[in-house]
């Protein structure tokens, strides 16, 4: 499965459009992260916690698009973007879309 | 009056590390930007089509936190209104710590460039007052990798 944030790949036609498939994942904090993080709003500098959450929970989304990709016989998803809102207090959303394409 | 000391211990403290912190993290942006200067970075949104390249979706990410000096100074700010210099530069260095780990990737895999940059930044946490607690920077694009260093096409 080819997933790519370009809209078209030099060399390879686009065969069938197969509209667009998504895949979202919603994460929260466990606490002892967010006190370290609470510590870190003190001194400031990087949560690395957050950022192995926040990946994790990207990774879980994409997979989550490549499954609904195969579902509908795609073999590639083109123009991917990415969105994250946090939805509520300590918990974020990740969001993943693109376009489910056949590639000859 | 032991509020009051708690207050301007704390104000010491972010003051303290957040500049150090900021000074190392610059220091460090430097000096890998000029080591991945070689691998360009750019928004064009379509890539060559010849030769014909292998590709893969690399990602880069940071969350960072602003310090507590930092805070009260933006909160302070808001008072006057004005450029809030504090924020400025905590989301400078995220931005570009988060296309630092984009390129580091693509470096990996042994790509040539990275097409179609995109950016994304988030506010992850409120601290009080609806005041920015921490932030996400996600940086994204697809590197393009010459066919012979490539040998799994993802």
């Amino acid at each position: 499965m080819l997933i790519s944030n370009l809209e078209l790949i030099p060399g390879r036609r686009i065969v069938e459009h197969l509209g667009l498939v998504q895949g979202s994942s919603v994460r929260a904090k466990h606490v002892g992260r967010d006190i370290m993080a609470g510590l870190k709003n003190i001194f400031g500098g990087e949560l690395k916690g957050y950022t192995e959450l926040l990946q994790e929970s990207r990774e879980e989304a994409m997979q989550r698009l490549r499954e609904q990709a195969e579902a509908v016989g795609a073999n590639a998803v083109l123009n991917v973007r990415f969105s994250t809102s946090s939805v509520a207090q300590g918990a974020a959303e990740i969001y993943v879309y693109g376009t489910a394409v056949v590639l000859e | 009056m032991i509020e009051l000391g708690i207050f301007l211990a704390l104000l010491t403290l972010g003051y303290g590390f957040g500049q150090y912190a900021e000074r190392r993290h610059y220091r460090s942006i430097i000096e890998r930007e000029k080591r991945l200067n070689a691998l360009p970075a750019i928004a064009a949104r379509f890539p060559p089509t010849e030769p014909q390249h292998h590709q893969a979706l690399v990602i880069g990410s940071t969350v960072i936190s602003v310090d507590y000096f930092k805070r009260f100074l933006a909160a302070l700010r808001n008072l006057f209104g004005g450029r809030v210099t504090a924020y400025e530069s905590l989301l400078d260095r995220a931005r570009r710590e988060s296309s630092l780990r984009m390129k580091q990737q693509a470096e990996t895999l042994g790509a040539e460039m990275v097409f179609n940059v995109k950016y994304e930044t988030a506010s992850i946490s409120k601290g009080r007052g609806n005041t920015i607690g921490s932030i996400e920077v996600l940086a994204y694009g697809t590197a393009l990798i010459r066919p012979q260093a490539a040998d799994t096409d993802r």
